[in-house]
Formats: structure tokens, C-alpha cells, sequence
């Protein structure tokens, strides 16, 4: 498909407002639909548009496996990092109120970090699916 | 007759929850089974959120000018809900690619007669 | 500090192991660490149940928000007994998992296979310990998809279809329970389990709470493989890895069992489910149906595990047997009968792993003369076949005893002579093992290299023995049961 003229602008022009927009949507989930989840899946989303586009070769050149499935695991255990912060600063499991001297930034800091770690094991794992389901074989 | 139709949102989620559990009963085909299951998944995201949108409320972010807020806790539940939802489903869809591998069909009929027939055999 | 933070940690520990070791990668590490964590998770659990047992019901708010605000976690008498059951036969297959796993999967799967057996560990605890519904519908989830990569791990292509129908009636039940959670919240207003029980007796017996009981049975019983909701068990025990069918065979059920209990005698209460409404009898007539047909088809299967699955459908229909009963004696032979057949199905199921990994298969016609080459390993079947049947002296006779009694306190003598006579055809299954075995001459196909591994064999006999001493020292099975019991059928959570 890389040789098709108007799918490579298009979509050269397009892979970068995608990823924008998925750190909009990340940082916006206080005030309007959003978070990690959605943030991810977009995130993902233009990696895979560049894959349909530019080939899997390409794809996997830009975002090794060895990553994504670092990313898999990495997100989960930054949540679950920040959960034990809270054990360790003297609170409950996954208590914001203590991670700031003011119980609301706390939340504010608490709330970010989990994001990203949602966003960083959400694309991931929607970037492994889609690895797998494409790099299968085509003798099926 | 006005209570009735005023409950469309909860005669469009029975509709979608029969509708996807007969796919699932009905169809042979194992993607066509999944797309069932997700079918009858969306109908209960429905029976969620629609009962959590009062009349005369606004999005749940607090403001000087509004009294009346929707609830967003069935918004939450339903995105933890939907997150589940496509954990089944993509697990789902591995498990059909492995079994379109290992049996060359996604026909359920065909699976099971196959592994009826490599019975039979042993 | 820790102590104050078990409730926590539980779930946590194995939760955090899982990303740990898809990070690390390693096969080996991979093992240690699952060992780690399965052992901090029971050692946890012992801690709760000890001091839940000295003071009462402990709660703990996640992320300090208090409950019914924020998400609670609650160990009671129940809880922390079925915690116990899932963390020790975690804690007990995890190290005997290494050499079924290294003979059953390609090396390159090895840690997958420890990070989703964390997975399962934790969503499993989570189910037992937390206080919402919402949140046990999160790690019922967790359980149930970590349960379909396990059994897909199988090396039959069987396995695979096997873990596909799984996916979709335990996704359709799940559905059905979080409906029925729906119907709850809607009703009520809250999704904490204390506050539920609180609030229904405002909202009782209107027709969204039957409906939410209706749906919350269903959804539940499906994750039993309560009858007719069985279908997924005999293929996915059958086809899945010995070293996953021992975990799950143990524990999975036996949660499910947990949850139902938790909302048909802490949520909705024992005068709407038990009183008002027919349920008791239904869930006898099923049991009924369950024991007497699973036990009767379990005797013609070809293979051992199908024939333990099958076993395990009619077990499952004692243990609902005695929730039918709904008196304090068949409370208690309930949940007794969910703690010994946890421990007989997993030192089963662990011992059947040690005869696929050096038979290949469990075909009963691989079985024939294998006392020769394996006798402690068909000993010890025979031992937990005793107590799948109920002789005195093993565990199994100790929930029979109790359903018996419960039966008569209950006024319905009829029931207990039914519990001893489809006692006889469990007689019959565990008999065509033992003749197998131990009667028939080695045919041609039963080339055996011998004895299980040292390892598996030690950690299967660990539970072999815990059956036949659970039927002598029934002071932590039967007192935690009476309490569970007495907690259910009593005032408040």
C-alpha cells in the first residue's frame, strides 16, 4: 500500500494529529470522556494505520515486540507501583490523599500516574494483538 | 400508553440481549458466536447508563450554575464493563484463529465432527 | 503495618507478580516467583483467618475511601475459609507445576504460563475477599479469562473448542451477574455488599430484586457447572494442562460456590431466599438430578480426567445439596464438602498429572497394571478415591456426615439415604481405577518409565495426606465451617 501516493501523504499528515489527539484525550479525563483506556486504543490505532500502510516490516521496526510486551507488563506494574506508594507513605492500598501534603493534588498525582500506566498497557496490548493476529501466516 | 413508551430504553435493551443471546444459540460459526456475545455485553452497558441520566441533569462536573447532576457512577462501572468486554473478545477471536489453525474451520459442526471422527479412529 | 494491610497484600502480591514476571521473562525465575507469591498468599491467609477467628470481621478500605463509598474489603468466617482452601492449593501446585508445565508446553511458554496462574491466584482471592459487587464482578473476570488461557495452554487441539465453550457460557454467566447487579444497584442505590444487605428489606420482594436474584443465581450457577449448567466442565478438565486442571478443579468451583452463598445468605437473606421463595427446593431438586446423572456417566468414560470431571459435577451437587438444605447442620456440611473436595479433586488431579507426565496419556487402557510401575502414585488414588466416596477415616466422610445430618434436621430422612446410596456409584467409578490398576496384566500400550517426579509426587501426597487427615482432625474444617455457617444464617454480615 506504500505506493499508493494519496495514502502516504495522507497518512503521514494524519499519524502525528492521531497521536496528539490520544494525549489529549490521556490528559483530559478529569474533565471530559477520556483516560487511559481511550488514549491507548488511539495510540495503538495509529501504529496500526502506519502497519496497514506502510507494511508490518515497517511496524515492527518502529515498535519492536520486545517493547510492546515490556509495555504490557510495565503499565500494569506502574499502577499497581503507584498502589503500593500509597502503602509505603503510610496510607491504604492505592490511597491518593497521601501521595502530597494537600489530600487533593494527591488525587490529582495519584490519578495521573495510573493513567499512564493504563495508557502504556492498553496500547500495548491492542499493538501484541494486532502483531499476532497479522504476523500469522498466510497459508490459512 | 406514556409509561410504556417512555420505557423504550429498557424494551431496546431486552431487545439487544434476546437478540445477542439467540445469535450466540443460534449460529455455528464461532466469530459469529462472539459477535453474539458482545451484542448481549452492549445490551447490559444500555440497562447501565440509561436509568443513570436524570431529567434536567448535566454531565457530573461540579459547576455554580447547575443543581442537577447525571450519576457518573454507572458511567465508570460501564467503562470498567467494556474493558472486560474486549478482554473476552480478543481472547475469544486468538482462540478461534488457533482453532481455524488446528482444524481448518470455523464451522462448529465440522469442528465437532472432525474431532468425532479422529475418535472414532483411536 | 503489614498486618493491617493483609487484607491488601492477599490479592496483591500475586497480582504484582504477574507483570513481574512477563517482564522478566525467564522460565525459571518465572517459577520462583510464582512460588514466592503463592506462598506469601497463604501465609496471608492464615494470618486473616487466625485473627478474624480472634476478633471478628476485619474491613479494609482500598484507597482510604470508607465504604459504602469506596470499595471495601471484608474477611469473614466464610471468607477467610474459602481463602484459605484457594491460597494452599495455589501455594501447593505452583512448585509442582514445573515439571508438568516444562512436559506439557514449549519452554518459550513457561513464564506465560506462571504470570497467567498469578492471574488467576489473585482474581480468585479477590473474588473471596472484597465487599463489592461490582469488584467481584472485576476479578470474576480476571479468574474467568486467566481460566481460558490455562486450559487453551492444553497440548490437545481439544482443548482448544474446550476453552472456546468455557468462554462463552462463563461470559454469558458473568453477564447474567453483572444484570442481576444491575437490578440491584438500580433497586438500591449501592453496590457494597454490607450495605445491600442493609438496604433490600426496604426494596424487598419487588420484582427487580427477584429478577436480580434470578439472574445472579443463573450467572453464578454457570460458574459452578451447577445442572444442567455443567456443559463447559468435562472438556475443559479433560483437554486443559494437569498442572491447571489440579488449580482449577480445586478452586474455581468452589469460589463460585462462595459467591453464591454470599448473596443468597448476606445480601438478599435467608427469609426471602429460603422462606418466601422456592429455592431451596429447586436447588435440591438440581443436586439431585446432578449427583445421581454425573455420578452414573462418570463410570462409562474412557479417560481418567473426563472421569474425575464428571465426578466433580455430581461433588459440586452435594455441596448445593447441603445449601438446599439451608439449616444450620446442612450450612455447615456445605461448605465442609466445598473444603474436602477442594483438597480430593486437587490431590486427584495433581496425582492424574503425574501419570500423563510419565504414562503420555490417561486413557484407561494405559492404566491397566500401573501399580507395578507407579504404586505409590495409584495408592495415593485410591486414598483420595475413599474419600470421594466417603469412607470413615478420610474427609470425604466427614461432608457426608453432615449432609446426613442436616438431611434429618432438616425433617427429610429420604435425602439422607439418597446421599449414602449415590455414594455406591461413586463406589463403582473409583472401583474401574482400582481394577485397572492395580487387577488388570500391563497391555501393550503401557510403556512407564516409572515413578512420578520426586517433586510432584511429595506436593501430591501433601494433599493425599491433608484428606485422610482432615478426616481425623476436623477441628479447622468443621469449626470454621459451623462458624461460616452460624455468620450466614444469623444477624448481620
Amino acid at each position: 500500500m506504500k505506493r499508493e501516493p494519496v495514502l502516504r501523504v495522507v497518512g503521514k499528515l494524519l499519524i502525528p494529529y492521531m497521536l496528539m489527539f490520544a494525549l489529549y484525550v490521556q490528559f483530559h479525563g478529569d474533565f471530559g470522556p477520556g483516560g487511559g483506556f481511550q488514549a491507548g486504543v488511539i495510540t495503538a490505532a495509529a501504529v496500526i494505520f502506519y502497519a496497514l500502510i506502510f507494511g508490518l516490516p515497517a511496524a515492527r521496526r518502529l515498535v519492536p515486540e520486545a517493547l510492546v510486551e515490556t509495555m504490557v507488563a510495565a503499565g500494569a506494574f506502574l499502577y499497581m507501583a503507584v498502589g503500593f506508594a500509597g502503602l509505603v507513605l503510610g496510607g491504604n492500598y492505592l490511597d491518593y490523599f497521601v501521595l502530597d501534603p494537600d489530600p487533593v493534588a494527591g488525587q490529582h498525582r495519584g490519578i495521573f500516574w495510573v493513567e499512564i500506566g493504563v495508557l502504556v498497557t492498553v496500547s500495548g496490548v491492542m499493538l501484541k494483538i494486532f502483531y499476532m493476529f497479522a504476523g500469522r501466516g498466510r497459508a490459512v | 400508553m406514556p409509561a410504556f413508551a417512555s420505557h423504550y430504553t429498557y424494551w431496546i435493551t431486552v431487545l439487544l440481549m434476546a437478540a445477542g443471546l439467540y445469535i450466540v444459540v443460534a449460529r455455528g460459526n464461532l466469530v459469529k458466536k462472539l459477535i453474539g456475545l458482545s451484542i448481549f455485553q452492549t445490551s447490559v452497558y444500555l440497562l447501565y447508563i440509561a436509568p443513570g441520566k436524570l431529567i434536567g441533569g448535566t454531565a457530573p462536573i461540579l459547576s455554580e450554575a447547575f443543581k442537577v447532576y447525571s450519576n457518573p457512577l454507572p458511567h465508570v462501572l460501564i467503562l470498567t464493563a467494556i474493558v472486560v468486554g474486549i478482554a473476552t473478545l480478543a481472547l475469544g477471536l486468538a482462540i478461534v484463529v488457533r482453532i481455524r489453525e488446528a482444524y481448518g474451520s470455523i464451522e462448529e459442526d465440522e469442528i465437532v465432527a472432525a474431532d468425532r471422527d479422529a475418535g472414532d479412529r483411536e | 503495618m503489614t498486618l493491617e494491610h493483609l487484607p491488601a497484600l492477599q490479592v496483591m502480591v500475586p497480582l504484582a507478580a504477574a507483570p513481574l514476571i512477563v517482564l522478566l521473562r525467564h522460565a525459571g525465575f518465572a517459577w520462583a516467583l510464582a512460588v514466592a507469591a503463592s506462598l506469601f498468599a497463604f501465609g496471608a491467609s492464615l494470618a486473616l483467618a487466625l485473627e478474624v477467628s480472634r476478633a471478628g470481621a476485619i474491613s479494609y478500605a482500598m484507597g482510604n475511601w470508607p465504604p459504602p463509598w469506596g470499595i471495601e474489603y471484608r474477611v469473614d468466617a466464610l471468607s477467610a475459609f474459602v481463602l484459605v482452601l484457594v491460597s494452599a492449593v495455589g501455594a501447593l501446585v505452583a512448585p509442582y507445576a514445573r515439571r508438568s508445565v516444562a512436559a506439557e508446553l514449549p519452554r518459550e511458554q513457561h513464564y506465560l504460563y506462571y504470570a497467567v496462574h498469578c492471574l488467576c491466584l489473585a482474581g480468585l482471592l479477590g473474588m473471596t475477599i472484597t465487599g463489592d459487587a461490582f469488584n467481584l464482578f472485576v476479578f470474576m473476570e480476571i479468574a474467568s479469562l486467566s481460566m481460558y488461557v490455562l486450559i487453551a495452554l492444553g497440548r490437545d487441539r481439544r482443548a482448544l473448542l474446550a476453552s472456546y465453550q468455557y468462554l462463552i457460557l462463563g461470559t454469558i454467566g458473568a453477564t447474567f451477574y453483572v444484570i442481576g447487579v444491575g437490578l440491584l444497584y438500580l433497586a438500591t442505590g449501592t453496590l457494597n455488599i454490607a450495605d445491600l444487605a442493609a438496604r433490600l428489606p426496604e426494596a424487598q420482594a419487588t420484582r427487580a430484586v427477584l429478577a436480580a436474584l434470578a439472574f445472579i443465581t443463573v450467572g453464578v450457577s454457570l460458574k459452578l457447572a451447577l445442572f444442567p449448567l455443567h456443559l463447559w466442565l468435562p472438556n475443559a478438565y479433560a483437554y486443559a494442562p494437569s498442572a491447571a486442571t489440579a488449580f482449577l478443579a480445586a478452586t474455581a468451583t468452589k469460589v463460585s460456590v462462595y459467591v453464591l452463598l454470599r448473596f443468597y445468605f448476606t445480601v438478599f437473606g435467608a427469609p426471602l431466599v429460603v422462606d418466601a421463595l422456592p429455592v431451596p427446593q429447586i436447588l435440591t431438586g438440581l443436586s439431585i438430578i446432578a449427583i445421581v446423572s454425573a455420578s452414573l456417566v462418570a463410570v462409562w468414560q474412557a479417560d481418567l480426567k473426563r472421569l474425575l470431571a464428571y465426578s466433580s459435577v455430581a461433588q459440586i451437587g452435594y455441596i448445593t445439596l447441603g445449601i438446599g438444605m439451608a439449616t444450620r447442620d446442612g450450612l455447615t456440611a456445605a461448605v465442609v464438602h466445598l473444603f474436602n473436595h477442594g483438597i480430593t479433586k486437587g490431590a486427584l488431579f495433581l496425582l492424574v498429572g503425574g501419570i500423563a507426565l510419565r504414562a503420555g496419556s490417561v486413557d484407561f487402557g494405559r492404566l491397566r497394571g500401573l501399580a507395578r510401575t507407579m504404586p505409590l502414585t495409584c495408592l495415593g488414588v485410591t486414598l483420595a478415591g475413599l474419600s470421594l466416596i466417603g469412607v470413615p477415616g478420610t474427609a470425604g466422610f466427614i461432608s457426608k456426615w453432615y449432609l446426613v445430618l442436616g438431611a434429618i434436621e432438616a425433617g427429610q430422612a429420604w435425602l439422607a439415604a439418597l446421599v449414602v446410596l449415590t455414594s455406591l456409584i461413586a463406589v463403582a467409578y473409583v472401583w474401574r481405577f482400582v481394577e485397572a490398576a492395580y487387577l488388570s496384566e500391563p497391555g501393550s500400550g503401557t510403556a512407564v518409565a516409572g515413578e512420578a517426579p520426586l517433586a510432584m509426587l511429595a506436593v501430591s501426597w501433601v494433599m493425599v495426606a491433608a484428606c485422610v487427615w482432615f478426616g481425623f482432625d476436623t477441628s479447622f474444617t468443621v469449626q470454621g465451617a459451623r462458624r461460616a455457617a452460624e455468620l450466614m444464617l444469623g444477624a448481620a454480615p
